[in-house]
């Protein structure tokens, strides 16, 4: 369990100000004009031996990523940090909570990584539900800027570094990193094609990188404390802490920093105050956010909370967005609901995913009341495989996913409905005659 | 250039060229919506996914750029699924409207269902409803059909150069519009027609005519403006029933202007076909041809032949007017003309009416100055020839005379004559652009021809043309002609019945200087005004002197 002292966001719970003043009580901006002077190729090889990867959801290793940057701009174009703090997969608040009470753990990030990249300018695309999580924010950049840490020579360092806040309209697809870009660029959020990538070719048509708010959020505190210390915790390849934010069916729904491959019952019942009527009560749990398949309760019972663990239990860590559902649940009804949500966002560019989307929902409307057949459950899985991985972005995957993971663990339920629908069919029709 | 394998097949393909592009090096054919050569890449679609080995899913072949030691493959079961499904998919919201569609037997969706899909859907929901667009009286919309491959978008977007197409809505409720509902408002909209796979934008004239099948084709040029570009006319039973673009690179690549598409009407409807004859109460009454002819006749024989003159009309044909003009020269009459816009044209210089650099010669031109002209109502192939131009890369463009929104950004210097002396003595910063540049590019237009003192001074310079501003690249000067050529072909010579060419002279544009700044477009030329005097004024040679002074060294 992760001590008290290990803890990199000191203020998760709002209970001191998220001001500048308290924030560097908390440690924040201390010595950073130190850490920019180490240089740039040393701020990219802390994080890479830092075991740091992409707390977005994809868990790209985030050091190798910044490296793609080109090292010098000769035509001119310069580079650009982007934040990603469109969250808007359901399930998760993690960083709405940095936003709200640690800010600067944000803003020194950015500065520090956009030095680690070569960045001129930082973006931070905020979600445009998330109004006072805005605020907080652009109060936070805003007495950077009176301090002298962000801006022109950047806490003295000689290095300049402006940051900008950019609101989004309300798009989960906005928070794909392309479509990010594109709606940053005042254009319908659509992901872009790639290659180019957006380390050759992104904001603007300039080198550019986006990362997840708490990727960036915890850069400074593995500069000050070392990248052994992050790579102390969890397993080798799945290092550092995380942010979880547990909900559902448990008795404190919370958003917690644990170690990473913390095993997922023991996070629950250590921070959730277990599940809602014992653990004996679990349906299922949904652990990385809406977009990965469900895992049934005899693996949750044994699973460990990383992205190596999840993959093999075909799942994934996500968002680390936990949501658990106790036996109370109906699961079709759930995962459809999920289904609806990501047939809403999809953004309609390429065929599977617009097409696909639409038909993956209906079945599954009809499913929850079991007013199908039996092999249209094989049909349903099959258009899933037609979405997955034909896709331009990976909302298609999204889509599909959830349903898999469903049709894998919960078939029998699926089957059950459909042949009680069928009975209780059979009954009205024998009593119409 | 990467060498790559393609079905096991090594190919080698220029730097840039796409993995499906690398496939039709290869001989393989791969099924696409969205993708076209000539607009920018989508990739939305997906029909042209295919397997690179290493790779963790199917690649789409459009967008992804060739690279060294890639093993493509396009026939494997991963394929063939990919390609299934996506055409399922496609299907499932699509109408099926076949028999009543008007793409039925040129529609790249029938085609590539046959080829890729599957006999049956397994979709048993309803099917999405879109409501129609009203684009305007050219392009018929049924928006169910659509399969939103944005080629229309991108075309109106990049090529037409007029931001009015996009896309509303997201996911499955996604509709192709003009945001606002209006009527297109390029002179290439109908293109989209052709453009589109499927049938969501059709011909609204066209509409229920006939089946592709049913079409006799024959390959033409078209003669509504001077571009000429390369058409085939489907015909039946004898009645032409539309006009659609043939690929000619160096004219119109393959697109054609809504006139050109579209003017097949005036062949059926509101047509003089038969003679009138002016009885002795002045008003005409219809008449044979023998009657009509008799009192040609009649007229003629009684008349001296220097009082005798001719015009020629507009749509009237190179052997009519040769015809006409032996008629005239036995009669004695000197007296012909063909023009009605008042244009001075010295037919004895070639290079005086012809676009000289070919219209495939603006892709190498660096600097444009357009001089009397709208090329976007004149020639709108050549203006989305200029705007493509424009577009791959820096070119400034300036224009003197008619102020238009031509597509792409220009420097307006001025509409008189003034403002070309002013560009010929240096004193606007668009001179230096010329002298700068390497292949400049005059576009000398028809409102600039049909100056009176415009084109005196430009016979005049015949006899010496200033050779620094023509002979200083690929391009020098070319010039759009008018909306019809015959007009510059009975002026000049007979090779120009086909439309290719302008009328223009050579340099001209630059002595225009102390011109009257009226228009004198509609004045009925005479004979001594067309011939012009062949000797040049001292004042035209001061003209040239200056003109010399800003042409590149």
């Amino acid at each position: 369990m992760l001590q008290d002292k290990d803890r990199i966001f000191t203020n998760l719970y709002g209970l001191q100000g998220p001001d500048l003043r308290n924030a560097m009580g908390r440690g924040d901006w201390d010595r950073t004009k130190d850490l920019i002077a180490r240089g740039r190729d040393w701020i990219v090889a802390q994080v890479k031996d830092s075991g740091l990867r992409g707390r977005g959801g994809a868990g790209f290793p985030t050091g190798m990523k910044w490296s793609f940057m080109p090292k010098a701009n000769p035509d001119g174009r310069p580079s650009y940090l982007v934040v990603n703090a469109d969250e808007s997969e359901p399930g998760t608040c993690k960083d709405r909570e940095i936003l709200r009470h640690d800010p600067h753990k944000l803003v020194e990030g950015c500065l520090l990584a956009g030095v680690g990249m070569g960045a001129r300018a930082g973006y931070i695309y905020i979600r445009g539900e998330f109004y006072n999580e805005a605020s907080s924010i652009q109060r936070a950049i805003d007495e950077a800027y009176e301090a002298g840490l962000v801006g022109r020579n950047a806490c003295g360092s000689g290095y300049d570094f402006d940051l900008y806040l950019h609101r989004g309209a309300g798009a989960y697809i906005c928070g794909e990193e392309t479509a990010l870009l594109e709606s940053l660029e005042g254009r319908k959020g659509q992901p872009r094609l790639k290659p180019p990538f957006p380390a050759a070719c992104g904001l603007y048509g300039c080198p550019t990188t986006i990362n997840n708010v708490e990727t960036i959020a915890v850069v400074p505190t593995i500069l000050r404390r070392g990248a052994s210390w992050f790579s102390g915790f969890g397993r080798p390849k799945n290092a550092g802490t995380k942010l979880f934010c547990i909900s559902g069916h448990v008795n404190r729904p919370c958003n917690v920093e644990e170690e990473m491959s913390i095993p997922l019952r023991e996070l629950i019942e250590r921070h959730a105050g277990g599940v809602r009527g014992g653990w004996d009560n679990l349906l299922g749990i949904i652990p990385g956010g809406s977009s990965v398949p469900v895992l049934p309760r005899s693996i949750c019972d044994t699973v460990l909370m990383d992205f190596d663990a999840l993959r093999e239990v075909r799942s994934g860590l996500g968002t680390a967005a936990v949501i658990v559902m106790d036996k109370s649940t109906d699961i079709v009804k759930a995962i459809a609901r999920l289904s609806r949500f990501y047939m809403h966002e999809s953004c309609g560019q390429c065929t599977p995913c617009r097409e696909g989307t639409g038909w993956m929902w209906r079945v599954m409307t009809r499913m929850v009341e079991g007013r199908a057949e039996l092999d249209e459950i094989d049909t349903l899985e099959d258009v899933t495989r037609q979405v997955e991985g034909h896709t331009i972005c990976a909302l298609g995957d999204a889509a599909a996913w959830p349903i898999q993971g469903l049709i894998r663990h919960f078939r029998p339920e699926l089957e059950k409905r459909i042949k009680d629908y069928k009975q209780r069919a059979g009954r009205t029709a024998l009593a119409a005659e | 250039m990467p060498k790559l394998t393609v079905n096991g097949t090594e190919v080698e393909v220029p730097p840039g060229a796409t993995v499906l592009q690398a496939c039709e090096v290869a001989g393989v054919e791969i099924p696409r919506f969205c993708y076209h050569e000539r607009l920018s890449i989508a990739g939305n679609c997906r029909m042209c996914l295919v397997e690179q080995e290493k790779a963790p899913k199917p690649i789409a072949s459009c967008a992804m750029p060739a690279a060294d030691n890639m093993v493509i493959k396009t026939d494997t079961p991963l394929v063939r699924k990919a390609r299934k499904g996506v055409m399922e998919f496609l299907l499932i919201n699509h109408p099926l409207d076949c028999p009543i569609c008007d793409q039925g037997g040129e529609c790249d969706l029938q085609d590539q269902a046959m080829a890729y899909g599957f006999d049956r859907s397994r979709y048993q929901e309803n099917k999405r409803a879109v409501p129609d667009k009203d684009l305007g009286p050219l392009v018929k919309t049924s928006m169910n059909r659509c399969i939103h491959c944005t080629r229309c978008v991108r075309f109106a977007t990049e090529v037409a150069g007029v931001e009015e197409m996009g896309a509303v809505f997201r996911g499955e409720h996604m509709e192709i519009s003009t945001y606002v509902e209006k009527s297109l408002s390029s002179e290439l909209s109908a293109n989209i027609i052709d453009l589109c796979p499927v049938g969501a934008l059709t011909s609204k004239p066209y509409a229920f005519v006939a089946r592709p099948w049913e079409l006799r084709k024959t390959e033409s040029v078209d003669v509504m403006d001077a571009v000429g570009s390369s058409i085939r006319v489907d015909s039946r039973s004898g009645e032409v029933l539309r006009v659609l673009p043939r690929v000619n690179e160096a004219v119109n690549e393959e697109w054609i202007s809504d006139k050109t598409r579209f003017a097949i009407d005036g062949l059926r409807r509101q047509r003089l076909d038969r003679p009138y004859v002016r009885g002795a109460d002045g008003k005409l009454a219809p008449a044979s041809w023998d009657e009509a002819l008799a009192a040609v006749a009649r007229k003629l024989s009684a008349t001296i032949g220097s009082r005798v003159a001719a015009i020629a009309g507009d749509q009237a044909d190179c052997e009519a007017m040769a015809a006409l003009k032996d008629l005239m020269a036995a009669l004695g009459s000197p007296n012909i003309d063909c023009r009605q816009d008042g244009a001075r044209l010295d037919p004895s210089c070639a290079a005086g009416w012809r676009f000289n650099t070919g219209i495939s010669g603006i892709d190498r031109c660096d600097a444009l100055l357009l001089v009397g002209t709208n090329p976007r109502w004149e020639a709108p192939i050549v203006n989305a020839r200029i705007r493509k131009r424009w577009l791959a890369g820096r070119l400034p463009v300036a224009a003197i005379g008619p102020q238009h929104d031509l597509a792409y950004k220009f420097e307006y210097l001025g509409a008189g004559p003034q403002t070309l002396a002013d560009l010929v003595d240096g004193k606007l910063a668009f001179a230096q652009e010329m002298r700068d540049a390497k292949a400049p590019m005059i576009i000398l237009g028809q409102g600039a021809l049909a100056r009176a003192p415009m084109a005196r001074r430009s016979s005049r310079w015949r006899a010496a043309p200033p050779r620094r501003w023509a002979s200083s690249g690929t391009a020098g000067t070319a010039s759009t002609s008018s909306t019809r050529p015959p007009r510059a072909s009975a002026a000049s010579s007979s090779a120009s019945c086909r439309g290719r060419a302008g009328a223009t002279c050579r340099g001209s544009s630059m002595a225009a200087r102390g011109g009257r700044s009226t228009s004198c477009g509609s004045r009925p030329p005479t004979r001594s005004t067309w011939r012009g005097s062949a000797r040049p004024s001292s004042s035209t040679r001061a003209t040239m002197e200056t003109a010399a002074r800003i042409a590149p060294t």
